[in-house]
């Protein structure tokens, strides 16, 4: 099997999407002529030509608005963030216009589209361009929420995510789109709401996602230099959640972490630290635990974005202490 | 075009001009009088208590719903604001329907979840129904990139209010139909107040198309005081949207005889400003035409209006009688399920 890039698994997929339907389409800043801010669009203006690869100029509540209207019409757009830090300014076209149609249109009117970016913490980029912003979409009923961390997800999910009939919020890295892994040459999809397990193991559950996934397995290998072997559940979809992936395995280790980036207050690893109590607190052999964030807006300078951030050696303590390791 | 209608025709009493034959100033007359009558409808069982949330009454604008209708292709859209009964009446929607909806009954328009503010008519046209201001201006641009995407020689009408103008996704959607060169015409319905604030305290210019040069736009600006004109002049509008393919603003300066909502007693207008306003009234003006013009007698009105009067109250009935929706319905439509 090739190994490819992650950002060369995105391009395949769209390029894929892109071949198979003349519906499919990619907009947003630099996509073209740029190629994309971070390279995930190489070739497609070329292949597709400017009818399907459009550059925009920086609005985003306007281009976001434009594929709703444009996916209502009987289109697929693909709405490329240069980070979903800008996402912010179209938040409105999504909360009110992509999640809401289907519904207050009685069925009348469908957004099949994709609005896709990366998402989280970089390196030193400071507070306004290093969020986390799966909380505030997964929280939405009418959206999916999809976190890829490896070249194979990115690919399957993403060639999902066109197809489906719904707005889909896909979330990449800035930091893994170099990341290398094994994709196949044949077509193949990934269904929404089937987690992968990316490290078995019985001591401890550690769920996570996205740009967490690398950390959580680095977390997990420490863990097992002494002795505590992990199983390491990377969600892939945020919203539908496969809380019985989750569930199977906590009822197996009794222990669990949530390790994700993102801040800890009100987010996704509340939700599903609740659902563990409400499914399985009679499973439970210690409080699960969360490794993410402080509750501070990023910091620029190194060595408190360090401070931060989630790492491995994070990790690895939490695991020890659901462990109740000495 | 021109730019040049700032100020209206002398006589409001003038019948000659804009007022056609026979036959289509009836026909308009009983459109824009069932508009009216139904939105009277619905202030009466608001009043009672039957309808709940906010409503936006459309009297006093009825002659722009009308007058879209008339220069509407089967291919084109309508995208509109939360004061969006008038188009929905005007393009085709049961009347019952419409009021079942207010009365969040399982018969209305989109089933009872969206209201008096979200009205969506697709088999009639009516492409929404958005109450965040300005928040549909890029999404009716989107319709009309997919116009020009599939090539289907579409048109979209955007109307929003002035009180849209101020706010960023219209600049927005503005800049990106200027720039990508889309088939759509904006209208903007100046009532002159957004909500209680007069457009003088909104926005730093008067005349709103001064803006459409900035956004590479055609643009046209007159006042409504018929159905004729109102649609010759969109005509003309959608025209060059879609034999050019660039986006047309059209200004029209309208009046809302009631409130912003049914809360809103008015006491920001005066007497004066409100009794000019009525002179110039469509619907008014246009019932004058038929006595005065056309020869038609007062009793031959009545019965018109008795007639219209009867069609609304049955959409009352119907809606008075409608089932509420089932429990289960709240779970419906929230993710689309097959692919």
């Amino acid at each position: 099997m090739p190994e490819i890039q992650i950002r060369h698994a995105i391009r395949d997929a769209m390029r894929e999407e892109m071949t198979r339907d003349d519906r499919v389409f990619l907009m947003g800043e630099e996509v073209g002529h740029y190629k994309g801010a971070y390279k995930c669009s190489e070739g497609l203006l070329e292949e597709f030509g400017e009818r399907r690869v459009i550059d925009t100029p920086i609005a985003e509540t306007g281009f976001a608005g434009v594929g709703i209207g444009a996916a209502m019409a009987g289109l697929r757009p693909i709405i490329e963030f240069m980070t979903f830090n800008f996402s912010a300014v179209a938040f409105d076209q999504i909360l009110n216009n992509a999640a809401k149609i289907h519904h207050m249109t009685n069925g009348q009117h469908s957004v099949p589209m994709v609005f896709r970016g990366p998402n989280a913490g970089a390196h030193m980029l400071g507070s306004t361009h290093s969020q986390a912003f799966e909380p505030f979409y997964a929280h939405i009923p009418g959206l999916i929420v999809v976190a890829v961390a490896t070249p194979y997800d990115a690919k399957g999910l993403l060639k999902t995510a066109i197809r489906d009939p719904n707005p889909v919020i896909f979330l990449e890295s800035e930091l893994m789109y170099g990341v290398k892994g094994e994709v196949p040459e044949e077509e193949y999809l990934i269904p929404f709401g089937v987690a992968d397990t990316k490290r078995a193991g019985d001591d401890v559950t550690v769920i996570t996602w996205g740009q967490g996934v690398p950390v959580a397995l680095k977390a997990a290998e420490l863990a097992a230099e002494q002795g505590i072997e992990c199983d390491v559940i990377d969600l892939r979809t945020l919203r539908p959640l496969d809380m019985e992936s989750v569930l199977e395995s906590v009822r197996r280790t009794n222990r669990a972490i949530v390790l994700f980036h993102g801040w800890p207050y009100g987010g996704v690893g509340c939700e599903i630290i609740a659902q563990i109590q409400e499914k399985a607190f009679d499973h439970l052999d210690a409080p699960v635990l969360r490794v993410c964030y402080e509750d501070v807006p990023m910091p620029y300078a190194e060595n408190l974005e360090n401070l931060v951030l989630p790492t491995p050696e994070r990790g690895l303590a939490a695991i020890r202490e659901v462990s109740y390791a000495r | 075009m021109t730019n040049d209608k700032d100020s209206p025709p002398a006589d409001p009493g003038n019948y000659d001009a804009y007022f056609t034959s026979k036959e289509n100033d009836l026909r308009w007359y009983r459109e824009m009088l069932r508009i009216r009558r139904f939105e009277e409808m619905a202030a009466r069982s608001y009043t009672r208590g039957k309808i709940s949330g906010f409503l936006h009454l459309y009297i006093g604008q009825e002659a722009i719903a009308v007058a879209t209708k008339e220069v509407l292709e089967p291919q084109d859209r309508v995208v509109s604001t939360y004061r969006t009964h008038g188009f929905a009446i005007a393009l085709g929607s049961s009347p019952g329907a419409c009021m079942a909806e207010m009365y969040g009954k399982a018969t209305g328009l989109v089933a009872g979840v969206g209201g008096s503010m979200h009205f969506f008519d697709r088999d009639n046209q009516l492409w929404g129904g958005y109450a965040i201001i300005g928040n549909h201006v890029p999404v009716a641009t989107g319709h009309a990139f997919a116009s020009k995407y599939l090539g289907d020689d579409g048109v979209t009408f955007c109307f929003l209010g002035d009180g849209a103008l101020a706010i960023g996704p219209t600049h927005e959607g503005w800049t990106l139909a200027g720039l990508w060169k889309l088939p759509i015409v904006f209208v903007v319905e100046n009532n002159r107040y957004s909500m209680g604030t007069p457009l003088e305290r909104s926005i730093p210019v008067s005349d709103v198309t001064v803006k459409a040069p900035g956004y590479n736009m055609a643009s046209d600006r007159f006042r409504v005081t018929s159905v004729a004109e109102t649609a010759e002049r969109l005509a003309a509008a959608a025209k060059l949207a879609r034999e050019e393919s660039r986006p047309v603003l059209v200004e029209l300066i309208t009046y809302r005889f009631r409130g912003h909502s049914m809360s809103d007693p008015a006491k920001y207008r005066n007497r004066d400003e409100v009794a000019e306003s009525r002179s110039w009234d469509p619907l008014e003006r246009t019932y004058n035409a038929l006595m005065h013009k056309h020869g038609m007698t007062e009793e031959a009105l009545e019965e018109l209006d008795d007639e219209v009067v009867a069609e609304m109250e049955a959409a009352v009935e119907f809606a008075e009688n409608s089932p509420v929706p089932e429990p289960s319905a709240r779970f419906k439509n929230i993710l689309v399920e097959e692919s």
